[in-house]
């Protein structure tokens, strides 16, 4: 993976120097709050209900061994011994000091990172697919191309304060698994006929109170041209996007008010006074950046490994876990492994202190030393032998990360909710909970087979519901919190907005509205259909007509439970 | 008289910034004698009447609003020794993107000149676009905003400061750990 050369190193070391002045600013009242707020926010912290909270990048998702050891460090120093991984491959904890965090980033400058631009109306952290580089359908490795859009991204100085938040996620390979068209911009590196590589634009996706699927501006762009052209984007977009009012800010708002080819149009005018200019990246600096995206030392093995043919035929267990949290690599010999966060009576994306440590050691000793996280909020071991993996199995079963549900219901993505943060009207985790406790047993939760759950506390969208193939959406009226539902939803290559049903649920009938959604399907579905086909098929008219039919049980917590369903 | 920062260094100024108020309007507004800087729409207004004093006299600048564009001034800009742009709020960035424009499309030499809600931690971003003097709020320490044009010796990406990406400036190694 990238390593930090003298002058990355120069860059953060002088940020932390400038942060931590603007935090003794703030805390001396020479910065009124209004004024720090941005600057805390290009740095990561925000204000939640509790605490700040801290969100660290992660840059297109890949870490090292050593770098999560000092998020289990941080953890444990600094916050209450866990932390939050995000949809956009970040983590974040939520518990922290003012005071604390330039020390915070001091100790996270030590292992190559920061938590620039992870907030604020700025180009934030690039996400890219958690299997890049070794992925069985992988065409090019976008890994080279997403670390440098993070440089050039990295104090951008003309676009530091932009109408609102900008993400750019990119993908390399068949199968879409950076959601794209959810994203301002989503690049997809691409061959044309002659062989060429680069790189096929889409602007203006985006979840939120608006959600759209971006339209692609370019079929093909020449890699070398991958700076200036999105510089020509972000430019038109800062001169051009709503200001008035942040619900109309993004640039899918922009686009659809102008058309994506009157803009598309404006960018190519832009574009033509800066193409070829300096900022064209040269074939020495991507070979650079390229040297550290080289493969890792594999071993020469047989495509398959005779004992764990075996002991998934002997363990059911172990062949549940293969199935559904072992994935293909284009080595032979070799998968990639995701260690489940979605633990029954677990947030989706926590882990404790002991759990990153404990998977720091698993990829030194099985992977590299290096693991990736995943928008799904899970992590993944990318390079792991497949005679390695009953041994693994076991362990990361004995700590909590085995679970055999990823692509199912409870392998859901969900924000953090109105439990710590101060944006969300309604609770999500809780839900959450609620709904996987229901779907516990593992066989029923197998027969429904392929399905994504995402849900949010508020129109936000931080856990995608709009593209969730259920989608959970909490919603205040009047003062009370309610839930509301859509299915249909889709990321992926065949990206969609899921459809609404119908009026919104009580946090208590939740498990059941899910069950209900869920039994339609069971009935109605024909040979190998997944829930989405089918809900394509048939629309949502008979899932809308089955919930509603009859009056929907609510759930009730007793004793202990009543009232928190999280507990740390 | 005030001060502001300019290449660099605090200096005196004694440019007046013409704001014009509800009643009045760019094209019937007085504008006043001494070194003035107009708002763009006045220049655009009353060019028939500024031009000869400009020409003579070079007391005229102009300022543009935040949802002004360069291309609104044009060719006009090589009458100006000195241009401005106003910073309605800190965090209405569209001001970065006018300067860069001056600069690089219009080919602006003079003096580029950030006015409004000016701060210290945005000073560093206001440089690399292309301004080279700063009009900071008056209720805050000058000489403390002098120290934002320092914040970083080196950048990732060109600007108008600078031409070159650092990819093409310097011979990137990798340090060993």
């Amino acid at each position: 993976m990238y390593r930090y050369d003298q002058h990355d190193h120069q860059i953060i070391k002088e940020r932390i120097a400038q942060y931590r002045d603007q935090v003794r600013r703030r805390l001396a009242n020479e910065l009124t709050e209004e004024e720090f707020l941005p600057l805390r926010l290009q740095n990561g912290l925000y204000h939640q209900r509790h605490a700040y909270m801290l969100r660290i990048a992660v840059p297109y998702g890949m870490l090292s061994s050593d770098q999560l050891r000092k998020f289990a460090f941080i953890a444990r120093e600094y916050d209450r011994g866990y932390g939050h991984f995000t949809t956009r491959q970040n983590i974040q904890f939520n518990w922290i000091n003012l005071e604390d965090s330039p020390e915070i980033l001091e100790e996270l400058a030590k292992v190559e990172m920061h938590a620039i631009q992870t907030s604020g109306n700025c180009m934030r952290n690039i996400t890219s697919d958690e299997f890049a580089g070794v992925a069985a359908d992988e065409l090019i490795d976008p890994r080279p191309y997403a670390e440098i859009l993070r440089q050039w991204t990295t104090f951008h100085p003309e676009f530091a304060y932009l109408p609102r938040k900008f993400k750019i996620a990119i993908n390399g390979s068949k199968e879409d698994r950076a959601a794209i068209a959810v994203h301002d911009i989503g690049l997809t590196v691409v061959q044309n006929t002659d062989g060429e590589v680069g790189f096929r634009v889409m602007v203006g996706g985006g979840m939120g109170r608006t959600p759209i699927l971006g339209t692609v501006i370019r079929e093909f762009l020449p890699w070398q041209h991958v700076m200036t052209y999105l510089e020509a984007i972000l430019r038109i977009y800062n001169q051009h996007g709503r200001r008035d009012n942040k619900y109309k800010a993004r640039i899918k708002i922009l686009v659809k008010a102008i058309g994506a080819d009157v803009f598309a149009q404006q960018v190519e005018e832009e574009w033509a006074e800066i193409k070829d200019g300096p900022a064209t990246l040269t074939e020495a600096e991507f070979k650079r950046v390229s040297s550290y995206f080289t493969t890792p030392a594999y071993a020469s093995l047989p495509a398959s490994d005779a004992t764990f043919e075996q002991h998934q035929s002997e363990n059911k267990a172990f062949a549940n876990w293969v199935r559904r949290n072992v994935k293909p690599h284009k080595v032979a010999g070799y998968a990639s492994v995701v260690l489940s966060l979605k633990k029954p009576g677990v947030p989706p994306g926590d882990a404790t202190a002991d759990q990153m440590d404990f998977v720091a050691d698993l990829s030194d000793r099985y992977s590299f030393s290096e693991l990736r996280v995943t928008h799904e909020q899970n992590l993944v071991l990318a390079d792991v032998q497949q005679s390695a993996l009953f041994d693994l199995w076991q362990e990361a079963k004995a700590h909590g990360l085995a679970t055999p549900n990823i692509g199912l219901l409870t392998d859901m993505i969900c924000c953090p909710g109105g439990d710590f943060c101060s944006l969300a009207n309604a609770k999500s985790i809780p839900i959450a909970l609620d709904i996987t406790d229901r779907f516990a047993d593992l066989d029923y939760l197998y027969d429904i087979g392929d399905l994504e759950l995402n849900m949010s506390g508020c129109i936000n969208a931080c856990g995608h519901h709009h593209i969730g193939n259920i989608g959970i959406l909490g919603v205040d009226k009047d003062g009370s919190v309610f839930y509301q539902v859509s299915i249909g939803g889709a990321q992926g290559n065949h990206s969609a907005i899921g459809k609404i049903i119908g009026p919104s649920f009580s946090a208590g009938q939740m498990p059941e509205v899910i069950e209900r959604i869920i039994k339609v399907y069971l009935d109605q579905r024909i040979t190998n259909e997944r829930f989405i086909d089918t809900v394509q098929r048939l629309g949502i008219t008979p899932f809308k007509e089955y919930v509603y039919a009859t009056p929907i049980n609510t759930l009730i917590h007793h004793g202990e439970d009543a009232g928190a369903a999280v507990a740390y | 008289m005030r001060e502001i920062i300019k290449d660099k260094t605090i200096v005196q100024d004694d440019w007046a910034v013409l704001r014009l108020n509800e009643e009045e309007t760019p094209d019937a507004v007085d504008v006043p004698g001494g070194k003035v800087i107009v708002p763009l729409k006045v220049w655009l207004e009353q060019r028939d009447s500024l031009l000869p004093r400009l020409k003579k006299q070079q007391d005229i600048a102009v300022w543009f609003s935040s949802d002004a564009q360069a291309k609104d001034l044009a060719d006009d800009v090589s009458l100006f020794s000195l241009i401005a742009v106003d910073f309605p709020k800190f965090s209405d960035g569209r001001g970065y993107s006018i300067a860069y424009h001056l600069r690089s499309r219009y080919a602006f030499t003079g003096e580029l000149r950030a006015i409004g809600d000016v701060l210290r931690d945005q000073l560093f971003y206001m440089q690399r676009v292309g301004f080279n003097a700063f009009a900071t709020r008056e209720d805050r320490n000058i000489q403390d905003a002098l120290k934002g044009l320092t914040d970083f010796s080196d950048s990732y990406q060109s600007s108008w400061d600078q031409k070159n990406p650092l990819f093409r400036r310097t011979e990137r190694s990798v340090v060993t750990p």
